[in-house]
């Protein structure tokens, strides 16, 4: 096994003869003059991921902190989930709604995240050019398998978590990339693009996605 | 050239491209499936101001990958080994397939998931797996389709692109069921849905391919829309990713180029449904052994050519393909390799040998449209003239046939014909006299002796009776 490591090493740096000896790697010249930081002001960019998460048939609603937990029970209502998978790290005032029971999952098993109706979590950051949410296990977040197994999943946002651009959605996901934390990015349901190039929404992944925005 | 990689056979593009020119279903499918995509990626790239400062920074970032490619190879070991993960090198597909099969039988399984990748089909991991008795599951849609339907892929990220929804429910009703299946998309899409749920639940071992492994966090992302790449890669205990070593991009913060420019080029989105990322394994979360197979299969070879190395910057997305003359009219079968269009006619010569694939470099029109839309610029006519000019030499030196071979010598004749207008002027006269005994129903289909090759190929047009130029003077003459 060393040995194609060995070989495979020697071999591209043969096919690399022409590269000078003294060239380091940084020296390969990468201009970033694309948008890395961006400029509306934060209630378009808030608006503008609304805008584009929504794009992806995603349901996003904006609501104010007071009215949170308010929202959170109305989704669930109306899409009639009364057992809800949840980081055990949850915050208090996210669990609403009658009757709902909240399943805290400490290492649930796959086929008991298959039967719940729905998951809650929080994200890690959004970022409003292309309208995705990341979730990077941090707080309220989960594991991945969390938010994948259920057919239904209500992520909460908070306004100060969205950015404009991608640059910026990647450098705020740097700190956990680097202790290696596993990432989901999410652009709206599960969907594909198979049958004849169209999109489908709803395979394997969860099929209804509802977003709320928390501003102010 | 020699190379050491393991390559199905590529049987030569033009005898394939004349009988999928016939198959007027199939041309229509992907007719109409690229006109689609076409359309859409034009319109999710006008709306970025700065699409051309990142295509050239995914070029650079490509290029800063592979000229140091050795450093970043074992950046990315050390991050990955760091992570929990196991990271080993395949020489060949060969290799490859002995590690991955070696693996899944340790864990006693006789079944694996494995979502979509390019290099796993590039090495037939899954007819690997097969001999040794592992069922190797595909859980793409399309991919699946492709199965079912025993066919082989057509296109690198829609594999049956050649396929129409009534074929495709035609497929599911014969295989996964049920028999009452109609051709809506979202029904079919829950067919798919039902038919693998139990299996993904169920599996111990999944294998995935990497559409971008990151050398400095270790993590390994694989982009995707259904979700079966996030079942695969987050519920086996054990997860295997074949990679191959042009996967690679230094650093965390080069995703941010990439995952603009990936999802806009491919399926024409903002953004990709899903994306996972994830380095190593871990005990709270996702599988909890990973392996990682680093794949050259030819890679390095390619890497030789100065030229010819920026083929190996490409992330797939399949934007030549839907916007080339020749993919739309051909289809991706007739190509006969792994990758097909205008990315498979580089690269695949480049991997499998010359002398494996080198009809490939001339499935070309030299138009231009693969370049301009290649979101890491990669110039595609030129390194395909480079290759063909590379296979031409190989064939002349490769035998004494090489130098006698009849399209050659036609070409020459052709040259000299072209040479001078006068002589131009009177073989067009010789030609529409000499060739009633060979034109049928306004075509050509058989030139006689020497000469065959080039039919056997191609249909031609007969000479007409009067030249564009004839006429011209004509037309002038009478005004
Ligand atoms: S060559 Fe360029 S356009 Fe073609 S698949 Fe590769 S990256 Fe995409």
């Amino acid at each position: 096994m060393n040995a194609a490591r060995d070989a495979i090493l020697a071999r591209v740096r043969a096919a690399l003869r022409d590269v000078p000896e003294a060239e380091r790697a940084d020296d390969v010249a990468v201009a970033r003059d694309y948008r890395t930081e961006g400029t509306l002001p934060h209630a378009e960019v808030v608006a503008l991921f609304a805008e584009n998460c929504a794009d992806y048939r995603a349901n996003v609603r904006e609501v104010d902190a007071a009215g949170l937990p308010g929202a959170i029970a109305e989704a669930l209502a109306a899409r009639g989930a009364r057992r809800l998978a949840i980081p055990a790290d949850l915050p208090a005032q996210w669990r609403a709604g009658d009757g709902v029971e909240w399943v805290e999952d400490h290492g649930l098993s796959h086929d008991a995240l298959s039967a719940v109706d729905g998951v809650v979590t929080g994200c890690a950051v959004a970022v409003a050019l292309n309208g995705t949410i990341a979730l990077d296990g941090g707080v309220a977040q989960g594991r991945r398998a969390l938010t994948l197994l259920p057919d239904y999943h209500l992520c909460v946002v908070h306004a100060e978590q969205v950015v404009e651009l991608v640059p910026e959605g990647i450098a705020r996901l740097r700190e956990a990339a680097l202790a290696g934390q596993p990432m989901t990015i999410v652009a709206g349901p599960s969907a594909t693009s198979d049958i004849e190039f169209n999109r489908v929404e709803g395979v394997h992944g969860p099929r209804t996605l509802d977003v709320l925005v928390v501003t102010g | 050239m020699t190379t050491s990689a393991s390559w199905p056979d590529v049987p030569a593009f033009p005898l394939a491209a004349k009988s999928a020119l016939a198959d007027a279903q199939m041309r229509r499918n992907i007719g109409m499936a690229t006109s689609t995509i076409r359309e859409k990626r034009t319109g999710v790239v006008e709306e970025m101001p700065d699409w051309e400062q990142l295509r050239e920074a995914g070029r650079a970032l490509k290029e800063r990958t592979l000229r140091h490619l050795d450093e970043h190879l074992l950046t990315l070991e050390e991050s990955v080994t760091r992570a929990g993960g196991v990271v080993h090198w395949a020489r060949d597909g060969d290799e490859a397939n002995a590690i991955v099969t070696r693996i899944a039988k340790s864990k006693g399984v006789s079944e694996v998931v494995k979502v979509k990748s390019m290099a796993t089909v590039e090495i037939e991991l899954n007819e690997a797996l097969e001999a040794a008795g592992i069922t190797a599951l595909e859980t793409d849609l399309a991919e699946l389709i492709v199965q079912l339907g025993r066919d082989r892929p057509s296109h690198i990220l829609v594999p049956a692109i050649h396929r129409n929804r009534a074929e495709i429910r035609d497929i599911f009703r014969r295989t996964i069921g049920p028999e009452t299946l109609t051709d809506e998309p979202a029904e079919l899409a829950e067919a798919a849905r039902r038919f693998l749920r139990e299996r993904f639940l169920r599996a111990r071992v999944g294998v995935s391919g990497a559409n971008f492994a990151v050398a400095e966090t270790g993590a390994i992302a694989v982009l995707e829309s259904e979700g079966n790449g996030r079942m695969c890669t987050t519920l086996p205990e054990t997860l295997i990713t074949v990679c191959g070593i042009e996967k690679l991009v230094p650093a965390w913060q080069d995703l941010e180029v990439f995952l603009q420019l990936l999802p806009r080029s491919s399926t024409a989105e903002r953004m990709n449904p899903y994306t996972t990322l994830w380095s190593g394994a871990r005990d709270d979360d996702g599988p909890r052994e990973f392996h990682l197979v680093l794949l050259d299969n030819g890679r390095t070879d390619s890497l030789a050519d100065e030229l010819a190395r920026q083929t190996l910057a490409c992330i797939r997305c399949s934007a030549c393909l839907n916007v080339c003359p020749v993919y739309e009219r051909t289809g991706g079968h007739a190509y006969g390799s792994v990758y097909p269009g205008p990315i498979g006619a580089i690269l695949t010569p480049q991997l499998a040998g010359m002398r494996a694939a080198g009809s490939l470099p001339f499935a070309s029109s030299l138009c231009g449209a693969c370049y301009e839309v290649c979101p890491v610029k990669i110039d595609i006519p030129t390194v395909l003239v480079h290759l063909r000019d590379r296979s031409n030499k190989e064939r002349a030196a490769a035998s004494l046939k090489g130098r006698l071979d009849p399209e050659r010598l036609a070409l020459k004749a052709v040259a000299k014909g072209f040479a001078t207008r006068g002589r131009y002027e009177r073989l067009q006269k010789l030609g529409r006299l000499g060739q009633w005994p060979l034109a049928r129903k306004g075509k050509i289909e058989r030139l006689p002796g020497e000469l065959g090759g080039w039919t056997k190929a191609r249909d031609l047009m007969p000479i007409p009776d009067q030249t564009f130029r004839e006429w011209w003077v004509e037309r002038e003459a009478s005004r």
